[in-house]
């Protein structure tokens, strides 16, 4: 799948003071609220780290609360999608009007009826909603399909 | 002018309509569509299905309904520019106001338009966090059985719809969350839609997004809980008269003083009273019990124990770190003695290392060994083996304090030892019974308590006076050891040393599980809490003589403890209790039948069951203020 990344990164993370007791489980909490989100640095969600320290100094910045700058090396996985790519997800929900599916387990995406390929035709089949292609009788989207 | 209607293709009066769903689909579409070309006639009309919404007749809520499930199907259609005012009075209805049908349409409507797009997941999400409190002319409505009907059902709609959002969109309940915090309502907020607010709160933590949502909303929780007890001032609680001797009856006895003379000029007035009329503990005391009856629901489900570390993390950040908290920590209480062994157990275990950690600020440590004391002494359901060896805990604590410093008497600069101590005693006044007819449990516990009493940092002169008195007048009774000096108290709840290692914040006279003043809540921590007329001192034995023999579960408890068996002795302790505690007539009587020795400075004529007063405070009140001293 497109948009599917491995990133090195030299990370420079700044804690306050407070967290010097315990600064190892502070850098896993602050690495923690990352993932799954946008990131204007990294151009993409967050989706797993692994992260080392890379040296046991850490230089304390000037100023009202003298926090600490770590330097550190991970290893990043990233989702940066860019229009065109190819992507594939599980679909979650059909309708006349939509396709809902989720990419990578938690992140949902929508096809809506004027992007849905012509060749699919909106049915209902014993109570289950599907997409059949008209060409091929055995190509049909439904719910469970990995599209 | 009435309302005009929005014109559906062929609509004759006398004409039964037929129209297929997606006719109606694709008439809505057309609406919305029309008004990128400037023309709003029928976009304007269907805004205004929306907003008519009191006093429906039927064939206007049978519109409202076609059109919401139209939009529904239209979703995709809908521009958040061009499309606002649509929007917006959308996210202002409210389910409260309609039947179940419309309900249902329009929170599949609002499901349909959170999955369609990531720019409406907020407002929908917004939207039904909305729908958590009723319109103000609704609440009033509440406690009826129509109203408890018409919440049950919109209640049940709004979960179902997050979990049907958090389905497709995975997501979801990390916004929800963020929402739902955002939009707790305030303490001052006039309408007391907080009760409902966090009944939804809790509904979420159990629902079917609980595992992912659970956490924060309970941490929540209790911050609100601890808002609310810092309202309540102390001086809400007590109007302190100290030239009064501390004679105080327990809380068990408020109602008969509610009916007694008026009040006195100089003396006191129990809390409960003065907090009759304060509507923040009134706030406080619903909520509490929504809580409980939570974490009831928690344990019939076998998920306490996960709870539970969540409330345990919430009390070591919010409650133990607030000053002196009045009533959220029975929170913790009520939780443990749901599930005595393991709950029970670990809230103990907690405090007592906290208590010993070096690395821990002086007044956590003093709360915590505070906390631990009052928890030890007021919980009916821990066991005895639980107690003992929490005391043994603290006691060998102590020792070692006591050989690592040899110094002489020093409050300012021992506090963390004095308050250890206090706790030690305060605990044995309760719970002397237990200790001493085992043997063994006296020679283990009760000798190095010796060594430490009797030790050069004095701990008996500098801990609370009322508090040493009563010790020592039990140990005394019990011949558990003499002390050659003689303190003489006169009846002192407090003394110059005992403030000096309390501190400012009074730790000295800290007992977070005195009896709830909360009358609701009250009733659901009576059955499982020790009250100071429940516990028969060893120095009354001796008027006891005559009378006792069968009947007191009391002796039974005795009886018991000769018995070799610890396991035995484990379950009797905890199951004689709430036998007796559970018929409140048995234990009356069980109780006239000690024979305690009024004592003539009581200054009360309580009609009441329990004519004894306390010889030891009861509930040991606290200075006012710090500013005080």
């Amino acid at each position: 799948m497109e948009g599917l990344s491995v990133a090195d990164a030299n990370l420079l993370m700044y804690l306050h003071p407070s967290k010097s007791r315990n600064v190892s489980q502070s850098i896993l909490r602050e690495l923690g609220s990352l993932p799954f989100k946008f990131n204007e640095t990294f151009d993409g969600v967050l989706l797993a780290y692994d992260v080392n320290i890379l040296d046991k100094q850490a230089k304390i910045l000037s100023g009202v609360h003298p926090y600490f700058g770590l330097r550190l090396k991970a290893n990043l996985l990233l989702f940066s999608p860019k229009p065109d790519m190819l992507l594939e997800g599980k679909v979650v929900k059909l309708s006349q009007e939509s396709i809902h599916v989720i990419v990578l387990g938690f992140s949902s995406a929508i096809i809506t009826a004027e992007n849905i390929h012509g060749e699919f035709k909106y049915r209902t089949k014993d109570k289950e909603e599907l997409f059949a292609s008209k060409s091929h009788k055995r190509h049909v989207i439904k719910v469970g399909t990995m599209i | 002018m009435g309302l005009e209607l929005p014109k559906y293709p062929e609509m004759e009066e006398d004409q039964v309509f037929n129209f297929t769903d997606s006719e109606i689909v694709s008439h809505v579409k057309q609406a919305l569509a029309s008004v990128l070309s400037g023309d709003n006639n029928s976009y304007n009309q269907l805004v205004g299905v929306m907003h008519h919404s009191k006093h429906l007749a039927p064939d206007e809520v049978a519109l409202l309904e076609t059109t919401l499930k139209a939009l529904a199907g239209a979703v995709s259609s809908i521009d958040i520019t061009h499309h606002d005012s649509l929007l917006s009075a959308i996210f202002c209805m409210s389910m409260w106001n309609y039947g179940p049908h419309v309900a249902d349409a329009l929170a599949e409507l609002i499901v349909s338009l959170a999955i369609s797009n990531g720019k409406y997941l907020d407002l929908c999400l917004g939207m039904l966090v909305s729908n958590f409190t009723p319109p103000p002319y609704f609440l009033d409505k509440l406690k009826m059985p129509h109203g408890l009907e018409r919440k049950g059902k919109v209640l049940s709609r709004v979960h179902a719809a997050f979990k049907k959002i958090a389905d497709y969109v995975p997501l979801a309940p990390l916004r929800l969350l963020t929402i739902v915090l955002q939009g707790m309502p305030t303490i001052y907020h006039k309408d007391r839609a907080i009760v409902i607010y966090v009944e939804n709160m809790l509904k979420l933590e159990s629902g079917e997004i609980g595992e992912l949502v659970g956490s924060t909303i309970l941490m929540a929780v209790v911050d609100r809980l601890i808002e609310l007890d810092v309202e309540i001032g102390w001086d809400a609680i007590l109007q302190d008269d100290f030239s009064k001797g501390i004679f105080e009856m327990e809380l068990e006895d408020v109602d008969d003083i509610e009916e007694s003379a008026e009040p006195d000029v100089g003396e006191f007035r129990l809390s409960r009273k003065s907090l009759a009329g304060n509507s923040i503990a009134e706030l406080l005391d619903n909520l509490l019990v929504l809580t409980f009856e939570h974490l009831e629901s928690c344990e019939r489900e076998g998920r306490l124990a996960k709870v539970f570390e969540t409330l345990l993390q919430s009390f070591r950040v919010t409650v133990l770190s607030a000053y002196k908290s009045k009533f959220a920590q029975f929170v913790m209480f009520y939780a443990c003695a749901l599930d005595p062994e393991n709950c029970g157990m670990r809230f103990a275990t907690m405090l007592a290392d906290l208590f010993v950690q070096d690395s821990q600020p002086q007044p956590t440590r003093m709360s915590a060994v505070s906390y631990l004391a009052s928890y030890l002494s007021r919980a009916k359901f821990l066991a005895a083996s639980s107690i003992s060896s929490m005391l043994k805990g603290l006691v060998d604590w102590c020792l070692e304090y006591c050989e690592a410093h040899d110094a002489d008497i020093n409050p300012n600069a021992h506090r963390v030892f004095y308050s250890g101590c206090q706790a030690i005693m305060y605990v044995l006044c309760f719970r002397m019974k237990v200790f001493v007819d085992v043997p063994r449990l006296k020679s283990e516990l009760l000798i190095p308590l010796e060594q430490v009493l009797k030790h050069k940092l004095n701990p008996l002169k500098v801990c609370l006076p009322s508090v040493v008195e009563e010790f020592l007048r039990q140990a005394k009774a019990a011949s558990l050891f003499t002390v050659c000096k003689t303190f003489i108290f006169d009846g002192l709840l407090e003394s110059e040393l005992s403030r000096a290692f309390g501190g400012l914040e009074r730790l000295d006279t800290f007992f977070p599980f005195d009896p709830c003043l909360l009358k609701k809540c009250d009733s659901f921590i009576r059955p499982m809490f020790v009250f100071w007329s429940m516990v028969k001192p060893a120095y009354d034995d001796a008027f006891d003589d005559d009378d006792d023999d069968d009947g007191s579960s009391d002796d039974d408890l005795v009886q018991d403890f000769v018995n070799e068996n610890e396991d035995i002795m484990n379950d009797e302790f905890g199951k004689s209790f709430d036998e007796q505690g559970v018929d409140m007539d048995e234990f009356d009587y069980a109780l006239k039948k000690m024979s305690i020795t009024p004592k003539a400075t009581s200054n009360y004529k309580f009609g009441g069951r329990f004519q004894e007063p306390a010889r030891m405070p009861s509930r040991i009140r606290p200075s006012t203020s710090p500013e005080s001293l």
